[in-house]
């Protein structure tokens, strides 16, 4: 903080030049003002202090943990709990009262929402969508076609213990692979891929053989999917004569289906997430849209 | 006209090819602060402003108290900003943040109402209405009542410290920080209950940020009262400056009649020099106007910045001339262009009523006429509508296209209400909401709590026959008691 004395001398204000000059503009020696100085010094004992205080240098496997112990994963933690506590009130009501009754109650029934709406960003969109509007496989959780039933007890057990999941609770039943496995004939698929198609009113070859796929379907198909194409929720065979089609109303995808078999997993969410999330959740996708009355 | 003392006393010129460092340096950047010890005056100003002082801090201080009966939903405090609600009350009216305008037309109304006072009488607020000369003459007023009056203090202030001073000033301090706790202490009672806010500040049980707003405030007010006084008006204020644009030579301002007063000199010399007919003015230069002026100006000098056009000067003046037996009014409201017109001999101009008056009250009307249409047209209903964003659409499984919406009601009466919503523009639309009832009209039935909004969930189903990509719907929302109504506009979405 060496002060120049030397030098020329600026006539105004009598202060000694650095002899630094742009455009005729001279520079002037002064010294740094106090108060800025002062504060420089004090953030350089602040930054000390802080050293010593806080974590601070990172060593070769650790870092300096400061005296006062302060660390950032405690002080999550400390807001969890914290956040825990301030929502346990309503947590509770959520916890102790029946899905029908929470539904009666707007209070927790609009918490429960809202959990449900975050558990279901975290956990369920990747598959299901943001909005659970679904995607080829994934079922729509707005629609109300539900393949293993859209009661708000349907719908807890379906999340707790999945589809076709690691669960022993949870729904079993898959299509088989008639084509693949050598049970129906590659006609027999085209026939009752026409007949198929026919159930929900959608248009087909006139040359197709509607006669001959519906023998194959009273054989093959008729004891899950029922003799009208209704479906059936114990074994997750969907209703084949309503217009929503998980993998497509199209024959190819049809007979794709009929040829490899199909079988979406849903996993189970029980162990993973707690009763009240799965509660809120079910809740929230039984208020999309799709949710049906017991 | 307007120049400050500094402006006067001190060239600002600086020499632009600095000749020699000593001769430069001579001009402060700053003018020193002159301490001002304003002398008591009697009149008609300083009646006027007591008056405005009673009252105005009459109101501030006390207004939290008084109770206005809204029922059983709503507090029964006439004017209470609810921030932790989100509802501002005043008497009969209540307003919610998203009605946040009718704040900012009572501001467009205010300051307008002040363009119009500046306009007819100069700075009428900056004299009597402001809380900065409010709260400074108040302080004034307390230094004087301890302390003696103008020579007293300033004997005092060279004098050593004695007990006697020292007392004084304690006393002084102490007065004035009651004062300026009192007004941090009334500030915060507009934003609670102002009765239990009082008990719980008084037993140590109020909210932190309540004890904060009081320290801020009462070191505000012991400050800038206490301490800053005129320089406020001199160098922070904005007002000063702006209000010279708004004015013009026919605004009355508080004046000394120069073409009555000077030549100014001793009363007995001005005899002498009368009776001989030489020229001789009224004034008597006994500087009785500089010493109760409490910004320290000569307002001999002419109209200035300093200058707050607080009267008291003409009631010094006129308090001396009466006792001299000349006429009142050597210093009076009058304006500039009226003292210049009477020394040419020509008659004097008064407009009252001139296009800027004229602009400024026709403003007023309008912004009232404007904020009263909206107020009687302010309906006690409100509906928002907001269209799922994922998915847009959905199709059942007969085939038809669903439509998810969230609506909100806000309900702004103080008793639960019942409201029911219709959707037109979808010729088949059937409508449904999620955790409500249908009644057997097909609307969707809400109940609404007192002062609150409902959030709800509604779906729209289409018809057999697939609608277009996009039809717009106009839902309308009734409340079943009074018939009020209100709509949104939204669109149904088909693949």
């Amino acid at each position: 903080m060496a002060h120049e004395t030397q030098g020329p001398v600026d006539s105004v204000t009598g202060v000694t030049m650095t002899g630094h000059s742009w455009d005729d503009i001279q520079e002037l020696n002064n010294p740094l003002p106090r108060w800025w100085l002062r504060t420089f010094y004090a953030t350089i004992i602040w930054a000390v202090a802080y050293f010593v205080a806080y974590p601070a240098w990172p060593l070769v496997s650790s870092y300096t943990k400061g005296v006062l112990g302060w660390q950032s994963r405690e002080a999550v933690e400390v807001d969890l709990a914290a956040l825990k506590t301030q929502r346990s009130g309503m947590t509770a009501k959520l916890a102790e009262a029946s899905l029908e009754d929470i539904r009666q109650n707007p209070e927790v029934f609009s918490f429960a929402l809202a959990q449900g709406k975050a558990a279901f960003g975290d956990n369920c969109a990747p598959c299901h969508g943001a909005g659970g509007g679904g995607a080829k496989g994934y079922p729509n959780l707005n629609d109300d076609d539900w393949l293993w039933g859209g009661s708000l007890a349907q719908v807890e057990q379906t999340i707790r213990h999945g589809a076709r999941s690691t669960s022993d609770e949870g729904h079993q039943g898959s299509m088989p692979a008639f084509g693949r496995d050598g049970l129906l004939q590659r006609e027999q698929i085209s026939h009752v891929a026409d007949y198929v198609r026919s159930l929900s009113g959608l248009p087909v070859d006139k040359a197709a053989k509607l006669d001959e796929g519906a023998k194959v379907y009273a054989e093959n198909c008729a004891a899950c999917h029922g003799d009208t194409g209704l479906g059936n929720m114990e074994t997750g065979a969907p209703n084949l004569s309503d217009k929503i089609w998980l993998f497509g109303s199209d024959k190819a995808a049809i007979v794709e289906g009929l040829t490899n078999g199909r079988g979406g997993v849903m996993p189970a969410w029980h162990g993973r997430l707690d009763d009240t999330t799965i509660k809120a959740l079910t809740l929230y996708v039984h208020s999309l849209g799709g949710g049906q009355q017991q | 006209m307007i120049a400050t003392d500094s402006m006067a006393d001190a060239p600002l010129s600086h020499p632009a090819s600095a000749p020699a460092p000593a001769q430069a340096d001579d001009t402060p950047l700053y003018v020193p602060r002159k301490k001002i010890y304003p002398q008591a005056v009697k009149g008609r100003f300083r009646t006027t402003k007591w008056i405005v002082l009673a009252v105005t801090l009459g109101l501030y201080y006390f207004l939290p108290f008084l109770r206005w009966d809204r029922g059983p939903n709503a507090p029964d405090q006439a004017i209470l900003l609810d921030l932790a609600n989100g509802r501002f009350y005043f008497f009969f009216i209540e307003i919610w943040p998203q009605e946040v305008y009718y704040l900012t037309g009572l501001l467009v109304l205010a300051s307008l109402v002040l363009f119009l006072m500046n306009a007819v009488a100069g700075r009428v607020w900056c004299g009597y209405l402001c809380p900065q000369t409010v709260w400074t003459d108040l302080f004034y007023a307390v230094e004087r009542l301890i302390e003696g009056d103008r020579r007293e203090r300033m004997r005092k202030a060279k004098e050593k410290w004695s007990l006697e001073t020292i007392a004084q000033r304690t006393l002084k301090h102490s007065i004035r920080l009651m004062i300026a706790w009192w007004t941090g202490g009334a500030w915060v009672l507009y934003f609670a209950d102002a009765p239990t806010l009082v008990y719980e500040l008084a037993t140590f049980q109020g909210p932190p940020l309540a004890y904060i707003w009081i320290g801020i405030l009462t070191f505000t007010t012991y400050v800038l009262a206490g301490f800053m006084r005129e320089q406020v008006c001199t160098y922070m204020c904005p007002w000063p400056r702006i209000q010279a644009a708004l004015t013009d030579e026919y605004a009355l301002n508080v004046t000394y009649r120069y073409d009555r007063g000077e030549p100014r000199g001793s009363m007995k010399k001005n005899e002498v020099l009368k009776k001989q007919g030489l020229p001789a003015g009224d004034c008597i230069d006994c500087d009785q106007c500089v010493a109760v002026c409490p910004t320290g100006v000569d307002i001999r000098k002419g109209l200035q910045l300093d200058c707050i056009q607080c009267g008291l000067c003409i009631d010094a003046c006129n308090t001396v001339m009466t006792k001299i037996g000349r006429p009142e009014g050597l210093i009076a409201y009058d304006t500039d262009m009226n003292v210049q017109v009477r020394m040419e001999g020509k008659p004097e101009v008064r407009r009252v009523v001139r296009p800027r008056t004229v602009l400024y009250a026709g403003l007023i009307v309008l912004a009232g006429a404007i904020m009263l249409t909206a107020l009687a047209m302010r309906t006690n209903v409100g509906l928002s509508v907001m269209h799922d964003r994922n998915p847009l659409f959905v199709r059942l499984s007969d085939g038809s296209i669903r439509n998810g919406f969230t609506i909100r009601v806000a309900n702004k009466t103080l008793d639960e209400r019942r409201y029911a919503l219709t959707v037109e523009g979808l010729p088949e639309a059937k409508l449904d909401i999620v955790g409500g009832e249908i009644d057997q009209q097909g609307r969707a039935v809400v109940t609404v709590g007192p002062d609150q909004t409902l959030e709800a969930r509604i779906l729209v189903t289409g018809g057999e026959t697939t609608p277009p990509a996009s039809t717009d719907l106009h839902f309308t929302i009734t409340d079943l008691e009074s018939g009020e109504t209100a709509g949104a506009n939204d669109h149904f979405k088909a693949p």
